[in-house]
């Protein structure tokens, strides 16, 4: 398994607290080729096979479409598109049996398939490193590749999304729960091809190295990948992780290889790392070079229940009963089918469930092989769980808060960074269902978030409601009184226009009353001048005043006259008016001066 | 001796007016107990209760009314709401209605005649429409209160329970037999299994 070369060095590994070791059954399905299934008589694709939004349908029931033609186009945001599996006519467009713990149904397209396996029209770009990164991630968009490894989420969102510059691409090649070995028939059937979508992830993300983390139980995967990158001449670092279970975690497995933690509510991108399943990388190759889009991918298919249990390369689409068997599953000895591994996988209600993107797994154990849960007993306090966790954290605090709903309790016990992974539940000795009671505390508080944030949706609606009630009302108060106000104005102007024209109705008329106003302002100033006294000096003064202007105005009077001018009216007039001015003077002057004389006396 | 006293009472004069001071300028603006309740209420604003919405009845609430009369908010609310104001959690008073699932009013389209009285009564403003056409709900604003039901001159709203969907969906607790504490009830395995 060494291959002496300086291409490849071997990388330091670091360790992972917790963790388990379960039983592998890797050896059942890991020694047979990978085997194609022959094309099935029909195939349904759900339209929500991914992370996100589900995609919309763009062909119409009877329509005949090619292999590899997109029948839902991907929704808006985080989403993938659908693709036939093979060419055939659209049979259905309605809800469909759907691998979920839930057993709901889920829409999705029938394609009846017309056994040509006819291709749309491709266009391979062997010389894909002359395309802009915007093509190379069109390309893998368009061709509706979501994350292979397990939780389906659409891949060239990856790439569009960085927090940092990124140094790493890690290629996930740990695999790490038991009895399945989809990824490592993969690596060593197929090494080469993944390599060369690692190249193209390398070059879209700019990044310095490949670092494959990959567990020591795969030995001939790792020569394999040792081996393609001889024939490629690409230089990888390899970092064998001891066999644990949960090390294929993305934070776990970084944590490995890195040393380093992923922070909490952060994403690998805040590390300078993007990590990729190797099938991802496979399907990423398939997709740009031969522009195949995401329509098949290798499924383990084990368990005691399988006769021929191996991997087998599935349309997607093709209904889980058929996949098991084809590979002479005995349905009646098996006790349950469970999508993905015993550790996080579930039982799947109705096995006329198509095979999905991220379907890895169909485990058919018997009931001696998996017993099905038995009733726990009462937790003991052991702390085993607590040391299992690979993520440190307290799953016996947890699922106190979790079993009597005290979400705020688990909150702070950071449920949420909970992966799942079953690791508590295994090594628990009440066997006590710690993941069931995780999922529903989980469920739970989404819910509760989501409910808060329409309570408070409809609050702002109610308000807002009620604020335009209130002031529609208030418009409607102040244009009534503003009618009244008007109607009662005008029935006063009536009234007092037939009644008393003289009095009372000046406030109303501006003109009369500033003339009234005027009339008595001069009266009063009449009355005040009879009123004071003034000295014959003063008198004397104003008399002095008064023919001083009135010999000017005459002076000007002539001169106008002489030059003919045109004001002469109006000089006239000033001069009449001064000299009655001057007049008046000169006659309440004699009179002061004759009382004063008779006055003393 | 007198120094002491003198600064003691300096001390309590500066510490009093401080007082005195941060209660007049960081006062609080109503009852801010009120607004706490009324974001416990789940505000479907149905009148239920006997109110004519959410936020008096959580006015009521904090003057002293029951807190169980909120039959959307249900068992939950009614803990919060313990909770909040330190009070024991009743059973929701089955004289104002029985906790419902989740739902939704739906008009059947072609039996509207454009009448907007369940618009009028709609409220939150989740049904649009104008008189003498059809009128639909805005589902995702449709807080299920159903006071647009009785308003509906030819009865054409439906109220209809919320389904799950894969986002709703979630696992539920699992069933335990075990609600006692260990030593309450000994059994030769929990021994066992505690000594190993």
């Amino acid at each position: 398994m060494t291959v002496a070369s300086s291409l490849i060095t071997r990388s330091r590994v670091w360790s992972i607290s917790g963790g388990i070791h379960p039983a592998e059954h890797k050896q059942e399905s890991n020694t047979a080729p990978i085997e194609a299934i022959p094309l099935p008589s029909t195939l349904w694709l759900p339209l929500n096979m991914h992370i996100g939004a589900p995609a919309t349908p763009v062909v119409s029931v009877g329509q005949m479409v090619r292999k590899g033609q997109i029948i839902a186009q991907s929704g808006g945001g985080i989403s993938a598109s659908v693709h036939a599996p093979t060419s055939g006519r659209i049979t259905a467009i309605e809800d469909h049996a759907y691998a979920h713990e839930s057993g709901l149904k889920q829409p999705a397209i029938a394609i009846e398939a017309d056994g040509l396996d006819d291709w749309r029209k491709q266009t391979p770009w062997e010389d894909w490193a002359s395309k802009t990164h915007e093509e190379l991630l069109q390309r893998i968009h368009d061709g509706g590749i979501t994350g292979l490894g397990g939780a389906g989420f659409p891949t060239d969102i990856k790439y569009r999304n960085r927090h940092a510059p990124i140094d790493t691409l890690l290629i996930n090649a740990a695999e790490c729960e038991p009895y399945i070995t989809a990824d490592d028939r993969l690596m060593r059937e197929r090494a080469e091809d993944i390599l060369r979508g690692a190249q193209i992830c390398l070059h879209l993300l700019g990044a310095r190295r490949i670092l494959i983390g990959i567990e020591d139980n795969k030995p001939e995967a790792a020569t394999a990948l040792e081996q393609a990158a001889e024939t490629l001449q690409q230089r990888i670092e390899l970092a064998v992780v001891p066999t644990k279970y949960p090390s294929g975690g993305e934070k776990q497995l970084i944590q490995l290889v890195t040393g380093k933690e992923v922070p909490k509510g952060g994403l690998p991108s805040d590390l300078g790392i993007v990590c990729q399943n190797v099938g991802t990388l496979y399907q990423i190759y398939r997709t740009v070079v031969h522009d195949e889009p995401l329509i098949s991918r290798i499924t383990t298919v084990t368990g005691a229940a399988v006769s021929n249990p191996g991997n087998y390369e599935v349309l997607i689409g093709t209904s889980m009963e058929t996949v098991l068997n084809h590979a002479g599953a005995h349905l009646k000895k098996a006790d349950r089918v469970i999508m993905g591994g015993p550790m996080m996988g579930f039982a799947v209600p109705d096995i006329a469930a198509p095979i999905m993107k991220s379907t890895n797994c169909l485990l058919a154990p018997t009931k001696k092989e998996l017993p099905p849960a038995i009733e726990d007993s009462p937790c003991i306090r052991c702390g085993l769980c607590e040391q299992a966790c690979p993520v440190d954290l307290l799953p016996q605090q947890m699922h106190w808060a979790s079993k009597h709903r005290e979400l705020e309790s688990a909150e702070l016990h950071s449920l949420e960074d909970c992966i799942e992974c079953g690791a508590c539940a295994y090594v628990c000795p009440s066997r006590i269902p710690l993941v069931q009671y995780f999922r529903y505390a989980k469920g739970e508080l989404k819910q509760e978030r989501q409910q808060h944030e329409e309570s408070e949706r409809a609050r702002i609606r109610f308000e807002n409601r009620q604020a335009r009630l209130e002031r529609e009302k208030q418009e409607k108060e102040a244009r009534r009184k503003a009618r009244a106000e008007a109607a009662a104005k005008a029935q006063a102007e009536k009234k007092a226009r037939e009644g008393a024209p003289s009095s009372g109705s000046n406030d109303d008329d501006p003109v009369k009353a500033a003339l009234a106003r005027a009339a008595a302002k001069k009266q009063a100033r009449a009355e005040s001048a009879a009123a004071v006294e003034q000295s014959p000096a003063e008198l004397k003064e104003a008399l002095d005043k008064a023919k001083a202007k009135f010999d000017k105005a005459s002076t000007r009077l002539q001169e106008a006259e002489a030059n003919g001018d045109a004001m002469v009216a109006a000089l006239k007039k000033a001069a009449d008016k001064l000299e009655e001015k001057y007049l008046s003077a000169e006659k309440a002057y004699q009179a002061a001066t004759q009382s004063q004389e008779t006055d003393p006396s | 001796m007198i120094t002491a006293i003198l600064t003691l009472l300096v001390l309590a004069a500066i510490f009093g007016a401080l007082l005195g001071f941060a209660s007049i300028r960081f006062k609080p603006e109503g009852n801010p107990i009120v607004e706490d309740i009324n974001n416990i209420l789940p505000q479907t604003q149905c009148g239920q209760c006997g109110h004519p919405g959410c936020r008096p009845y959580a006015q009521a609430i904090a003057d002293g009314e029951d807190i169980n009369k909120c039959p959307p908010g249900g068992e939950a609310t009614i803990q919060a709401l313990a909770d909040l104001l330190d009070v024991e959690p009743k059973p929701l008073d089955a004289e104002h209605g029985e906790e419902k699932t989740p739902q939704v009013a739906i008009i059947r389209e072609d039996e509207c005649i454009g009448c907007t009285k369940c618009i009028q009564a709609c409220p939150v403003d989740a049904i649009l429409g104008a008189a003498k056409q059809m009128h639909t709900v805005i589902e995702s604003e449709c807080t299920g209160c159903d006071l647009c039901v009785e308003p509906c001159p030819v009865d054409c709203i439906d109220m209809v329970p919320i389904e799950d969907t894969l986002a709703t969906w979630h696992q539920n607790r699992p069933l335990s037999n075990i609600e006692l504490i260990a030593t309450d009830r000994p059994t030769p395995a929990v021994n066992k299994e505690d000594a190993a």
